[in-house]
């Protein structure tokens, strides 16, 4: 390669390191996942791929290496897996790292690398792909370890029978536009024949043939694709509330009544045209608000498979990976350091630290030793252990608490949305005003008196209500989804146009959600020294010094003994024998404690932050202390919510002391900082809160989801759990409380957008129906005009700025 | 006897015979992926080993 500057990986074109660049013009690659990736795909004979791929690709590859055992367990074939004729098993796989067309062959190429595999279908925008085997000749994990070394990590996709549920339901949506654009087309066209025919003349028969196609076709759609909105409006008057389909309903079929009635005395005008297409725009409005709120349920559900459901089985003397849905009780399994407890248990060999902040919140590693409890959910974070379990699913802790998430949503109301609230009376308005003009015109000229009616309910059509809405809050959506905002409903926004109580996680919201080296007390050379030392153990607050460390070499630890007990460490470096950990654990180890270091220690514990004692040769020598960091931007958005009139607060399961100091650290009254909080006191702080006014729910966690789900507005922060996300109405891509702001703010946006919309609209449906009660305009003058506010309020919609693009 | 007489059947059983086609094509789940098969006529060949 004869190129200035760095040189491109081979595989995905970005930098390579000068350290990997080999020197004699092979091909060189940016990291090891690159490397074994394009191994794997010259080994197959898979070259091509290089001359399909895009410029710009996704980044450097992640092969995983894993042996992807669960996926042969029956019992994942239980859940996810089909049977097909000639017995041939499909399933679905999410895959990783799909971005261009050369992804799309590459694993298409499937079934010519492996023997038995029938077909390998990827869809490119949610990257599934769709596999059919014969499990005679190949087993799942063998493909699933194939597409991994292709660079594609696989996950099982969840819940296959809601999403064959979906499909069905997006289908008969799109079946229905089409059928209504279909027939209101040719409705049109015969329309037109009837309006030319108005100025130039047609025979009598001719008129009424056509009219009577056009009532034919006019009858389909409205009993077949329009019949959602005749369904809605009769449960809209069985409930005796007034509903956005009511209107609709009372003008489609007043218009198709009063055209039949026309067609068949051969008289007076029909409006057939008009309620055809009227139904199929309205169609599609329906449809994009449909397939918005989709889009943003596909994305938050590809995000809850990233957690693989495996556990490692301990049968025996043998290790075997088995879906988390399959355990039983009694069972051992064995969880590796970095990994997540796959059920409740009783640790029964090794002992480690666990981070249990997703069920309490607490920002600390908590030491658990064999015969204490473990909870499903929580990381095992330094050592290998083993538990025998005791419940597994709904039963656990966690499973308990995602079912008070389900009882929190039942329990809350729905948001009351401005349109239904504005359709209330003004469908009541225009019937009366109709009634009214019908029996004002009985007594004036009974010829007239239908059609003056009929030009009312038509000129007051709702197409602002009914289009104009949903377009506004649907393009606010998808601006705010480019903005790494993704909001599942547009009612959401409405929610949040009026300020109320902000109640705020701790852990991984207002804080980084890692351990950090906060403050260091002693010489500098000790924390280097105590970083050689850290650097074989994988305890955060290991990686916390270590990354505290100055930059450079680490002094070599020259003693092999490294003692990696769960409360500390100690080794011989540089002749020393230097020992880290809690207080208590070097008073057992014998080492005097200095009182200005003990002093220290005790001031550091008041203020939240853990210190970590550090001695050389049986003397304290320096302090360390660890904690959680506060996010930079969090004191600035905070005063920024407080700017827009909300209340804010803290919501914590941490121990409150840490909650305090952050709380003052982020300048809020002791008061509004809540520590030691449950979930379920969560949830209930949340609730009372309801009185005062909206209230918005910001977290991460398992223990946040109820309140989350309870709260008027939920929202997960990047990086949340699986049952937050699911709880929540909006998720942030975009970590801090930044994105926050910005939802509040476009949502007051979007709102003032609707409100100029539905102004609009009703100031020109006041002119209409007055020109109508008096008769000045008729049915067809009306239906021309109609469009015309409906185009004008679209317009409006679509140039408006909410969440508008920054830097 | 007008034209439109053959005309208007004409049409409507090309309206049918849409819908019917629009149909069939639906449930056989040819709308259900819109982007992948835009990328997939680039790949001429079928056979991976003609480059080895």
């Amino acid at each position: 390669m004869s190129q200035q500057g760095p040189i491109a990986c081979a595989h995905c074109g970005l930098p390579v390191p000068a350290d990997l660049v080999r020197p004699d013009g092979e091909a060189s690659y940016c990291c090891q996942g690159c490397e074994t990736v394009a191994g794997a795909i010259a080994a197959c004979g898979l070259e091509r791929y290089y001359a399909l791929k895009d410029e710009s690709s996704g980044g450097p590859a992640n092969p995983t290496g894993r042996s992807y055992a669960e996926l042969d367990d029956p019992a994942f074939h239980e859940l996810h897996v089909q049977g097909l004729q000639g017995g041939l098993l499909r399933t679905e796989l999410y895959l990783s790292d799909v971005h261009c067309a050369a992804c799309v062959w590459l694993v298409e190429r499937l079934p010519y690398l492996r023997e038995g595999c029938h077909e390998a279908r990827l869809e490119l925008r949610r990257g599934v792909v769709h596999l059919s085997w014969d499990p005679r000749e190949v087993q799942l994990s063998e493909l699933a370890r194939t597409l991994d070394g292709l660079g594609y990590p696989p996950r099982p996709a969840s819940g296959a029978s809601q999403r064959e549920r979906r499909r069905a339901e997006d289908r008969r949506h799109m079946l229905r536009i089409g059928i209504a654009g279909a027939l209101a087309g040719n409705v049109m066209l015969f329309a037109f024949a009837l309006y030319s025919g108005d100025f130039a003349g047609i025979e009598a028969h001719h008129r009424a043939l056509f009219r009577g196609v056009s009532l034919v076709l006019t009858i389909i759609i409205v009993l077949g694709p329009g019949r959602g909105f005749l369904k809605g409006a009769f449960g809209a008057l069985r409930a005796r509330r007034a509903h956005m389909d009511l209107p609709i309903a009372i003008g489609i079929s007043a218009g198709t009544i009063w055209g039949a009635v026309n067609t068949i005395r051969g008289a007076g005008e029909v409006y057939f045209d008009t309620v055809s297409v009227l139904v199929f725009l309205l169609l599609i409005g329906r449809w994009l608000q449909h397939r918005q709120r989709r889009q943003a349920h596909d994305a938050v559900e590809e995000l809850f498979s990233l957690t693989p459901a495996v556990a490692h089985l301990v049968d025996g003397d043998e290790l075997r990976d088995v879906p988390v849905e399959s355990l039983q009780q009694g069972q051992r399994v064995r969880v590796l350091a970095g990994e997540t407890v796959p059920a409740d248990g009783v640790l029964v060999r090794g002992r480690s630290s666990f981070d249990l902040a997703v069920l309490t919140g607490e920002s600390r590693p908590v030491p658990i030793d064999v015969g204490e409890r473990v909870q499903a959910g929580t990381t095992n974070m330094s050592a290998v252990v083993e538990l025998e379990v005791e419940t597994t699913g709904e039963a656990t802790r966690l499973g308990r608490l995602l079912a008070l998430v389900e009882r929190a949503a039942e329990r809350r109301a729905p948001v009351e949305r401005l349109a239904d609230r504005v359709a209330a009376w003004f469908v009541v308005v225009v019937i009366a005003l109709a009634a009214l003009t019908a029996t004002a015109w009985a007594f004036i000229d009974p010829s007239r008196a239908v059609e003056n009616a009929v030009a009312l309910l038509i000129i007051t059509c709702p197409c602002a209500l009914g289009l104009a809405t949903p377009l506004a809050l649907v393009a606010s959506v998808g601006r705010a989804a480019r903005r790494g905002i993704l909001i599942k409903g547009g009612e959401t926004l409405e929610a949040l146009s009026r300020a109320g109580h902000a109640w705020l996680d701790k852990t991984g919201t207002l804080t980084e959600g890692r351990t950090a080296v906060l403050r260091f007390h002693g010489e500098r050379r000790w924390l280097t020294v105590a970083a050689a030392l850290e650097a074989e153990v994988s305890h955060p607050t290991a990686k916390a010094i270590v990354a505290a460390a100055d930059p450079g070499p680490l002094p070599a630890v020259e003693q092999g003994q490294i003692e990696v007990a769960a409360r500390g460490v100690q080794g011989t470096v540089e002749g020393a024998l230097i020992q880290l950990g809690s207080r208590a654990w070097l008073v057992e180890q014998g080492v005097s404690i200095e009182p200005g270091i003990d002093a220290t220690a005790d001031e550091w514990a008041e203020d939240g932050v853990s210190p970590v004692l550090i001695a050389a040769d049986g003397r304290t020598v320096a302090l360390a202390g660890c904690g959680d960091p506060v996010r930079a931007e969090s004191a600035a958005a905070l005063r920024q919510l407080e700017q827009r009139g909300w209340t804010t607060g803290i919501l914590s399961g941490d121990h409150p002391r840490v909650v305090a100091a952050v709380a003052q650290q982020l300048g809020l009254g002791a008061s509004a900082a809540h520590g030691a909080v449950s979930p379920e006191d969560k949830l209930s702080r949340v609730e009372q809160s309801h009185e005062q006014g909206p209230v918005l729910m910001v977290g991460d966690g398992v223990n946040d989801a109820a309140a989350l789900s309870a709260a008027t507005v939920g929202v997960a922060v990047h990086g949340g759990a699986e049952a937050s996300l699911a709880a929540a109405d909006v998720y942030l891509t975009r970590p801090g409380l930044e994105p926050v702001v910005e939802l509040l703010d476009g949502a007051k946006a979007t709102m003032g957008i609707i409100r100029r919309n539905l102004a609009v609209s009703l100031v020109y449906n006041l002119v209409g129906a007055g020109l109508a009660m008096s008769g000045v305009i008729t049915p067809l003058v009306a239906a021309v005009l109609m469009p015309i506010s409906s185009l004008t309020v679209v317009t409006l919609s679509y140039r408006s700025r909410s969440f508008p693009e920054r830097g | 006897m007008s034209v439109l007489f053959i005309a208007l059947p004409v049409a409507l059983v090309l309206v049918t015979a849409s819908i019917t086609a629009f149909t069939w094509a639906m449930r056989r789940g040819q709308f259900d992926d819109l982007d992948t098969p835009a990328v997939r006529i680039l790949h001429d060949s079928d056979d991976p080993g003609d480059n080895a």
